[in-house]
């Protein structure tokens, strides 16, 4: 069957699709959480200040994905980004080499499928890119503490997966 | 071609926006993540959250509407248990949203947002209010055609879908730049849903039926 295309998630969302507690995937204390926070800009390296972010663990867990519960792991977080384009996770590390990151955004017609990485290794996904981009799927930081910007556009623009 | 190009320079946010490297071809093990995605459970989801009129004291102006329809994957089979979610504007054109500028009335009965989980036909329902036409700044006089914002799991993070449903014969369609934006007219059409007497409810609302095909991933044969 032919697939329903896509639309952009417009401007107007912050009403109905955050909810409480969404980018937490662990409750605060949970041992092992890291914090992974970042920026979304554009072209011209403006923020976004209207996107909406998603990250998948790979797993569901226990703690809900959209009622945050008793449990300790939720696979699933969202985050609208703030004023200044900047967004946050507290997570777990992946069982595997990455986390999956998915961007929504007025003006973008269609999601943008990323990954990232918490550290470079070999990978089949990062073996394949030019050099010069490869950089761009891996957080900096260490410990507890991550970083990862999405570039939209244009200088350093970030690696999105064809899905 | 299903979806519309990132760039679209019709749609003025996507200049800035688009990225202009293309995609990196995903030809990955059966084991990456984005083959799977979240399961939602039926205690997550209220039962009231799939009826946008009765979310306050009061009922919502404007014409009543039930939209119903199935979420399907590429092959037709029906996803079960699936996370959809909708917004949309009041009966003005007005978002219960703190940076919609329009001059149009809020309506303190109507929040206009909206879920609910696929049944085991991979059906989902909702009642609601039909959504008034709304002015944006793309261009002079611009307007969108009334709309539902569809948000769609399905059973992959690669199936993942945001889209919007329009109304048949609505006349804004053809100046819209962002349902222009998908290239085929046929695709487009996929965007409108049915008016159907049969979803129709006598003394009560009239009805519509949108279903929703989610894409193949990449990694299936083709
Ligand atoms: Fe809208």
């Amino acid at each position: 069957m032919n697939p329903t295309p896509s639309q952009t998630v417009g401007p107007f969302f912050s009403h109905a699709l955050p909810y409480p507690h969404d980018w937490e995937l662990v409750p605060a204390g949970h041992a092992g959480a890291i914090m992974l926070t970042g920026r979304v800009l554009d072209g011209a390296g403006e923020p976004v200040p209207d996107a909406l972010l998603e990250l998948w663990l790979g797993r569901t867990g226990d703690r809900g994905a959209l009622l945050r519960g008793d449990g300790e792991v939720s696979g699933f977080g969202r985050c609208a980004t703030a004023p200044d384009g900047s967004f946050r996770f507290r997570t777990v590390r992946p069982e595997g080499a990455y986390l999956s990151l998915q961007v929504f955004a007025r003006g973008l017609l269609r999601s943008l499928l990323t990954r990232v990485y918490l550290e470079d290794r070999p990978d089949p996904l990062l073996d394949g890119l030019e050099p010069e981009r490869r950089g761009t799927l891996i957080a900096t930081g260490s410990g507890d503490r991550y970083r990862f910007d999405v570039r939209l556009q244009g200088d350093g623009e970030t690696v999105f997966l064809d899905f | 071609m299903t979806h519309p190009p990132y760039l679209s320079p019709g749609y003025r946010s996507t200049i800035l926006r688009a990225p202009a490297r293309p995609p990196v071809a995903f030809r990955t093990d059966p084991d990456a993540i984005e083959l799977t995605g979240p399961v939602f459970g039926h205690h997550e989801v209220g039962s009231l959250d799939a009826d946008l009129t009765r979310q306050h004291a009061g009922e919502p102006l404007g014409e009543r509407i039930s939209v119903t329809g199935r979420i399907l994957d590429s092959a037709g089979k029906p996803i079960r248990g699936t996370l959809v979610e909708l917004w949309q504007a009041n009966a003005a054109g007005r978002y219960a949203h703190e940076r919609d500028q329009h001059p149009a009335p809020l309506d303190p009965n109507f929040t206009g947002a909206g879920r609910c989980l696929t049944d085991e036909d991979g059906r989902y329902r909702f009642v609601t209010i039909k959504p008034g036409a709304y002015p944006w700044r793309n261009h002079h006089n611009a307007w969108r055609p009334a709309h539902l914002h569809f948000s769609v799991f399905g059973r992959a993070f690669t199936e993942r879908l945001v889209t919007q449903m329009y109304f048949p014969g609505d006349p804004l369609m053809p100046f819209d730049p962002i349902l222009q934006s998908i290239p085929d007219e046929a695709a487009r059409q996929r965007l409108v849903s049915a008016f159907s007497m049969e979803l129709t409810e006598p003394e009560w609302s009239l009805g519509y039926s949108f279903d929703i095909v989610l894409g193949r991933t990449p990694t299936e044969s083709s």
